[in-house]
């Protein structure tokens, strides 16, 4: 798997370390919705198929990158700063709803 | 003269005679000989005995996909077992020994398990190791002793013990294009590919390239197949664009167009090259991929189908173009396609008599028959083998009419005398690497084989592959898979090069298997019957995936090359549908065994990172018995002269008491934070508040995580406005550092902060002690050290012997102690000077042990208690959560979960009985020994406090304060070890501090 950092150009998956789900938004420091914390802290996709991610070049540059990764074919169709995009937007699939 | 080699031809070296041996007897052959075409050239027919029946067993085919030939290579002491024969290279002094038998070869005792077939059936794991057993011996333990029995007279070869002397290694390469496979239609992909000026690898995993054009016996534009190889090998080797890797096998297609591959560099030699590995593992990235991988030819199903004499015709042909050597004298065929008449008269033309022909169809083609007519071979159409004479070596076969529809036979049965029976079932593409790159397979119903699709993402396939059979399809497939893979457009026409002779129909009938009575193999290394799959069928199975794994089909090391499709066929007719219904299994890498030196290479032993801090060297010189944190060595103890690790550290922590002490803390993680929002910013990750601390002032500090549980804790000192000093634990240096950058990267990028890390730059002396102040006093210029001067918590910058430091007054011992910071350069030498300082006063260089005792006599916390389950509350730390603001984990910190009673909470414990304690152990209310259960807690951490005089720990105790003051027990069943013991508070020493304020 080969990530392209937009600093450092094309690199092996060996020099980043995975650093979670990029499918959260942290709610705001003051908030005290403790369902929406616990949608931050706990609540994972974990699909088969695309999905954001947040990968960090340690064995390189230290840059957060904001990944978008097939995770049946470890395609990779995007790879922006973290910091600019921040995490990727809430798409968050309903799977906590009781119906 | 050996007896089955022929008087001329092949492409072996006959001027250069090479010795080795195979079980013991000693053997002659020739350079290019494989081990299997030197033994068949001497008259050996019996290779092995197979995995559960023992039956006898001899060669089957020429490479890769050998299920039966399996031997063990013996170097030295050291042993590789199953490796193929036929993938063996002579070379003078090789020994090897045949496999799975007892005592010999010839005479093995384990033979009777064939003759109660429905012993070892399909699941038969599954079956056996179920269900009550009565008696002392009951249950698992049982089955467990069984299994041990059967385990040795099944299997395949033993592994050794030895340690493997050899040498690996490991490579990355690049390249444009990647051909696999050096068969024509690979060198002409690699031909042209070549002449674009793409970076090409040539991986071809037999000794020399060329593939089938070595023993096809064709010629191409009117020369022999093999002289138009070599010359196009010898054209790519004048190119410095093209990398030639021959012997190595290409054995994982990952993502991103990844691809291992193993080369064997030196097992061909009797000594390696000075400097040569023994096997080269290659990761290969590879713009584009051609897939040039060939085919395997399928055996067909029949009563007694694995035994010795028994060939593929493919691999017939092979031993006597390429080998110059005969399988045998008198030659049955069996067949259900043309292929096997190529076979057949390669064979006659080399010296050997054709009996008899058995093609399963009612008619074949008159190319064919001219071919038996020219062989001489009697030619039986509608005719089938239905079981095969003979013990160790063929001596005959069964003939009977056959009907393609029924696969049953339909008359009169006849004996004919034959010492080998080739046969072809159809040809199976090698799709395995295309497969492992998720392509999904095709089934063609006019091959009756699964093809790859038409092209895959990152790979081109050509010839064989592709189910495209003759030669001249494989060049042309080649040469356009070549220019595609380079970015090169396809050219209009090409000119196609004229082979000879013709090629022959490679449509087969659709027939796998012959009913008959007998065992019938389908996958020969794991002794896997047609009668098996059924069965399996019968019992319920009905994906292709459960009934692999039930019956075992296709899990040896050959990976089913051969038995993939009959036993695919076998299950569909079982189940009543198509074959493409029933589905194929998804071959994962790899594609063949690899050696695991290969896969480790030099990544083992001495070469794991060491990490030492400045003053390492010092501590070794002084005795210091050094252990891995870690990365990091740190002192252990300074044990002296017949002392036991307790003594040495009791001592080390009572001098420390007593008069001082010094260690090293070099390791902890120091994290230089830096900005104007470094405050701000300290106040976002840490519990407590850090932007109200004063300039030259240090500040304890407790980082959460976001689910509200303890991450790490440490000082941070202010050496400016915007400048602070982090320090971490040593086994969290690293995670902190990260976390630190998500938050200020992801979450906060807004703030003007900028982190360092600083470990390795500042050297860190502890030194602690009623006489530590004033030993410091004694050694430090440019600075007072009093109590006005440097207060608890406060920074000084001074030096010591030259060397500028940095004092700050912290305490982890809980006594008057001093943290002095140099740069690491400077380590060393400042230690020095402080050990010189401290030789008036009988200060002690004390290691971890020592530090660990004080810590735990004062019940400060450390990675044992923070262990990703406790809270600040847990801790006794609830104090250090500000209210005042929000920080990392404020919100789920008081989470109903963490705020429960009876949550586990820091304890100290007393030993009642004056023996050790140690971690791990469970606290129990009443001790049951027999039947241990009813855990309040654990034991984090444990010494001997030489300030109590007892042995004391720190646990974590359900209920915790409340029980402060009362018995409870020890409960240690894996080390037997119970005992009373009093819960009282984790401040065992000095619980005001007054020591330490001095
Ligand atoms: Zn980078």
């Amino acid at each position: 798997m080969l990530i392209t950092c937009p600093y450092c150009g094309p690199r092996d998956v060996s020099e980043f370390a995975y650093q979670g789900d990029g499918n959260r938004t942290r709610p705001d420091p003051a908030s005290t919705d403790s369902e929406a914390w616990n949608a931050y802290v706990y609540d994972r996709l974990n699909p088969a198929g695309i999905h954001n991610e947040i990968w960090q070049h340690a064995g390189g540059c230290r840059v957060h990158l904001a990944v978008v990764r097939d995770t049946l074919t470890h395609e990779i169709s995007s790879v922006r700063f973290a910091r600019e995009h921040g995490t990727p937007t809430h798409s968050r699939r309903n799977h906590g709803a009781k119906a | 003269m050996s007896p089955r080699r022929t008087p001329s031809g092949g492409r072996v070296n006959r001027l250069r005679t090479i010795r080795f041996t195979f079980d013991g007897t000693a053997y002659t052959g020739h350079q290019g000989d494989t081990l299997a075409s030197a033994l068949l050239a001497n008259g050996v027919s019996l290779f092995g005995r197979s995995f559960k029946y023992h039956r006898p067993r001899g060669v089957l085919t020429s490479g890769v996909d050998e299920p039966n030939a399996l031997v063990t290579v013996l170097r030295g002491e050291v042993r590789e077992p199953n490796i193929p024969a036929t993938m063996v290279e002579i070379h003078d002094g090789l020994t090897a020994v045949s496999q799975n038998r007892f005592p010999s070869l010839a005479y093995d005792v384990s033979a009777v398990n064939q003759l109660g077939g429905k012993f070892i059936s399909a699941g038969f794991y599954y079956k056996t190791f179920m269900g009550p057993v009565i008696g002392p011996l009951k249950g698992t333990r049982f089955w467990m002793l069984c299994e041990k029995i059967i385990r040795r007279a099944a299997g395949l070869g033993r592994a050794g013990h030895a340690p493997d002397p050899s040498r690996y290694e490991r490579m990355n390469a690049f390249c444009d294009v990647l051909v696999v496979g050096s068969g024509p239609a690979g060198l002409a992909a690699a031909h042209e590919a070549a002449q674009s000026g793409a970076q090409v690898i040539l991986a071809e995993l037999d000794p020399c390239f060329g593939g089938s054009a070595n023993w096809s016996g064709e010629t191409i534009d009117g020369e022999p197949a093999a002289t138009w190889a070599s010359d196009v090998v010898g054209e790519l080797k004048t190119h410095d664009n093209v990398r030639l890797l021959k012997r190595t096998t290409v054995w994982g297609y990952y993502d991103g167009n990844t691809l291992a591959a193993v080369e064997r560099v030196s097992d061909h030699k009797d000594t390696p090259a000075k400097g040569a590995p023994r096997h080269r593992h290659w990761t290969i990235r590879a713009r584009k991929v051609v897939l040039a991988t060939g085919a395997f030819e399928r055996p067909l199903v029949f009563p007694g189908n694995d035994r010795p004499g028994v060939m593929m015709a493919s691999a017939a042909m092979r031993y006597a173009n390429q080998y110059g050597v005969l399988p045998g004298e008198k030659i049955a065929v069996l067949a259900n396609n043309d292929s096997a008449y190529r076979a057949m008269a390669a064979l006659a033309k080399a010296g050997a008599r054709i009996i008899a022909i058995a093609d399963l169809r009612q008619d074949v083609s008159a190319a064919c028959r001219k071919l038996a007519n020219d062989a001489g071979a009697e030619l039986l159409t509608g005719h089938a083998v239905i079981s095969t004479e003979g013990g160790k070596k063929l001596s005959g076969v069964k003939l009977a009419p056959f009907s393609a529809t029924s696969g049953v036979s339909t008359g009169n049965a006849r004996d004919i005398g034959a010492d080998c029976l080739i046969v072809s079932g159809g040809w199976s593409p090698t799709i395995h690497l295309a497969s492992q790159a998720g392509a999904r397979p095709v089934w063609s119903d006019d091959l009756q084989a699964f093809l790859p699709p038409e092209t895959g993402k990152g790979w081109i396939g050509a010839g064989a592959f592709n189910g495209n059979f003759s030669t001249a399809e494989a060049i042309s497939e080649g040469f356009a898979a070549g220019r595609n893979a380079a970015g090169q457009p396809a050219l209009e026409t090409t000119a196609l090069p004229d082979i000879e002779p013709a090629p022959l129909d490679p449509n087969p009938a659709p027939v796998f298997e012959i009913k008959a009575k007998g065992k019938a193999f389908v996958d020969f290394q794991h002794d896997v019957t047609a009668d098996d799959v059924r069965l399996a069928h019968l019992e319920g199975f009905v994906s292709v995936e459960h009934l692999k794994r039930y019956t075992t089909l296709g899990m040896a090391t050959d990976q089913g090359k051969g038995s993939n499709v009959p036993g695919l066929a076998i299950m569909a007719e079982a189940l009543g549908k198509p074959i493409p219904e029933v589905g194929t299994t998804r071959f994962r890498p790899p594609y063949a065994p690899v050696s695991v030196g290969a896969l480790a290479a030099e990544r083992f032993g001495d070469l794991k990172p060491e990490r030492l801090t400045p003053m390492h060297d010092w501590h070794l010189e002084n005795g210091a018995t050094m252990y891995s944190a870690g990365l990091w060595f740190r002192p252990m103890i300074y044990g002296g002269p017949g002392e036991t690790i307790e003594q040495a550290y009791v001592r080390e922590a009572q001098a420390t008491r007593e008069t001082a002490g010094i260690v090293d803390v070099s390791t902890l993680g120091k994290i230089a934070v830096q900005g104007p929002d470094a405050a701000e910013f300290l106040d976002r990750v840490y519990s407590n508040v850090f932007s109200t601390l004063p300039v030259g002032k240090a500040r304890y500090g407790l980082m959460l995580r976001e689910d509200g549980l303890v991450f790490d804790d440490g000082t941070t000192w202010r050496l400016g406005e915007h400048d602070f000093l982090m320090t971490t634990t040593t086994a969290n240096a690293g995670k902190v550092m990260q976390h630190l950058e998500y938050f200020l990267d992801v979450v906060w990028p807004d703030l003007k902060v900028h982190l360092t890390s600083v470990t390795d730059q500042w050297a860190g002396a502890a030194i602690g002690g009623p006489k530590a102040r004033e030993i410091l006093a004694s050694c430090v210029t440019g600075t007072k050290v009093d109590n006005e001067a440097l207060p608890f918590m406060g920074i000084v910058h001074g030096e010591i012997s030259g060397a500028p430091v940095m004092i700050c007054r912290l305490s982890f011992s809980g006594e008057m102690a001093f943290e002095v910071y140099s740069g690491a350069g400077h380590g060393t030498h400042v230690w020095e000077a402080l050990i010189e300082a401290g030789r008036p006063f009988d200060m002690v260089s004390y290691g971890l042990e020592a530090l660990g005792t004080m810590r735990i006599e004062k019940g400060h916390v450390t990675g044992a208690e923070i262990d990703g389950r406790t809270s600040a509350r847990d801790l006794h730390l609830g104090w250090m959560l500000s209210k005042k603001k929000p920080f990392i984990g404020s919100a789920m910190m008081d989470r109903e979960g963490l705020s429960a009673s009876g949550r586990l909470e820091l304890v100290g414990l007393i030993s009642l009985d004056n023996r050790p304690l140690s971690g791990g152990a469970h606290i129990v209310e009443e001790v049951d020994a027999a039947n241990p259960h009813g855990s309040l807690g654990h034991i984090t951490a444990a010494c001997f406090s030489p300030a109590l005089g007892k042995y004391i720990a720190l646990a974590l105790v359900s209920g915790g304060k409340a029980r402060y003051g009362k018995r409870a027990h020890i409960s240690d069943p894996l080390r037997n070890r119970f005992g009373p013991v009093e819960i009282v508070s984790h401040h065992f020493f000095d619980p005001e501090g007054k020591r330490m304020h001095g």
